[in-house]
């Protein structure tokens, strides 16, 4: 239990530093950090399959296209847009509605029940694949359906117009 | 677990760790000799006899040059980037196994460090950690070529990572488990998966040498356009770590592809064999004939390097995205009918 509170706090602790650092860059980097933590997390629930894929897809690639997309973007003090001052007054107003509902939600705070699992290897690869692939089958095809469209679109935006041509 | 256990893992991981160093040492004079011999040239013969300390030699001038960071760096990430990039080629080897199980004087040896369940994917995961040392090292020069450098490495390791996936995809739906060594197991004796899985071995070894950043995908350190590419600024032992890490990382694709497809320590005639050797010697057999095949998987890496030009980028991309993704997915549906139809008609 003492592991997922150091953990645990690893993950607050990088996330706030992912939104306080100046240099995106270093705040991807955080990001980063952040991931990691959650795919030990994973490991400490015994979902070793969601850990590593977590590892792979957050981590290994979706992170390193935020890297890479900003080492393209010329990102230099000059160049940053000066927000005015009502987007910034929204952004405060935003941040502090936000903590009163975050408080608020305190009142109602207790220790809950630790959940027990009927299977503690449910995380395994094996086991997965079964529930996946039985239970959760029309929820599974429908999301790779929106993934498959998802990348149509992105393909069709990417094609140049071929009137325009 | 006991203690003896723990010492034998411990003692374990410290072989692997040295055994994949010295490796990395003699590929470099290996890939030397290699050159001479295919320009016909000597290559390197003062050092030693034949030049065989050359690798030492070279080390030792590595850990003496200067050190050097320049002005304008990132210096705290300036030195993160070869240290990840050499810790993430040394951690891939945890889950290769490395032979049979032996019995040394009544204690049964497991040659693997750990037997996680899904140690293909932890290969693939610490695969595509690898560009982080690369990209960070680049950004944090601050030196424009070293930056195209590390975009370069970025876009290729994302582009062949999409292919490598969907290649072992195909040979997971034969083996049925995502264990290094159940996969070993499964190819006893002759049964090595390269001839239930040819193209996906080709379209395979393809992407490890786009991963490995080898010629002819040497395009992020591509001295014609963009001087050293992502290690520009690096001196002294910070280059010798990237240098380093890639023959690390040639060595472990080299083990890994010898495991998934070419039957690890598996070789025709093994019961016979161990029969004959015993439960240690037999074992350590197999270890030797997996090294074998290693070997030979770094020579080709080489061979490649002396023979074929290196690509232009968009050359590269192309390959990438039109070529070997489309025959991947087509692998993996011939693999499923393939399999369908052998197990329907009950061959």
């Amino acid at each position: 239990m003492s592991t997922f509170y150091f953990i645990a706090f690893l993950s607050i602790f990088f996330s706030i530093l992912v939104i306080s650092a100046k240099n995106p860059v270093h705040s991807i980097l955080y990001l980063i950090l952040t991931f990691f933590t959650f795919t030990v997390h994973y490991i400490l629930m015994n979902a070793q399959f969601l850990a590593i894929v977590n590892f792979i897809v957050y981590m290994g690639a979706i992170l390193v296209l935020f890297l890479y997309t900003l080492m393209l973007i010329n990102l230099n003090k000059e160049s940053e847009p000066v927000k005015p001052f009502m987007v910034k007054f929204a952004g405060v107003f935003g941040g502090g509605i936000l903590i009163i509902a975050l408080v608020a939600s305190l009142k109602s705070i207790g220790i809950s029940d630790p959940v027990v699992l009927k299977n503690p290897d449910l995380g395994l690869v094996k086991n997965l694949g079964k529930v996946l692939f039985n239970e959760f089958l029309l929820p599974f095809e429908v999301s790779s359906i929106l993934l498959l469209s998802a990348m149509v679109g992105a393909v069709l935006l990417a094609t140049k117009d071929p009137k325009a041509a | 677990m006991g203690l003896a256990d723990i010492l034998i893992k411990f003692g374990l991981i410290l072989i692997i760790f040295v055994i994949s160093l010295v490796m990395a040492m003699y590929s470099t004079y290996a890939e030397r000799k290699i050159a001479a011999f295919f320009q016909d040239r000597i290559g390197p013969n003062r050092a030693g006899p034949w030049g065989i300390l050359q690798p030492l030699a070279d080390g030792g001038k590595m850990f003496l040059k200067e050190e050097i960071i320049p002005t304008n760096a990132t210096p705290f990430l300036f030195i993160v980037g070869p240290s990840l990039a050499i810790l993430t080629a040394c951690i891939g080897s945890a889950v290769i196994p490395w032979g049979q199980k032996m019995t040394i004087g009544g204690h049964i040896v497991d040659l693997q460090v750990t037997d996680i369940n899904v140690g293909v994917l932890y290969i693939f995961g610490v695969v595509s950690l690898g560009v982080y040392g690369v990209m960070i090292g680049g950004w944090a020069s601050n030196n424009k070529y070293s930056l195209l450098g590390a975009i370069r490495a970025a876009s290729q390791n994302i582009s062949y990572e999409i292919s490598m996936g969907l290649s072992i995809i195909a040979l997971l739906m034969l083996t049925g488990t995502l264990s290094l060594r159940e996969i070993a197991e499964q190819q006893h004796s002759w049964h090595w998966n390269v001839l239930r899985q040819p193209l996906g071995f080709i379209l395979f070894i393809v992407c490890a040498f786009a991963e490995t950043n080898r010629t002819p995908f040497d395009l992020p350190e591509c001295e014609t356009e963009l001087v050293g590419g992502y290690h520009t600024e690096y001196s002294s032992m910070k280059l010798g770590f990237y240098l380093f890490a890639e023959y690390i990382n040639m060595f472990i694709s080299s083990a890994v592809m010898a495991t998934l497809y070419w039957g690890g320590y598996n070789y025709p005639g093994m019961d016979w064999m161990n029969g004959l050797l015993g439960t240690t010697w037999g074992p350590l057999f197999g270890v030797a004939i997996f090294f074998i095949k290693i070997c030979l998987f770094i020579f080709f890496f080489m061979w490649v390097r002396w023979t074929i030009p290196r690509f232009r980028y968009d050359q590269l991309m192309d390959l990438g995205w039109k070529i070997l993704i489309p025959l991947a997915i087509a692998n993996i549906v011939l693999t499923g009918i393939g399999s369908t139809l052998l197990t329907h008609f009950g061959f």
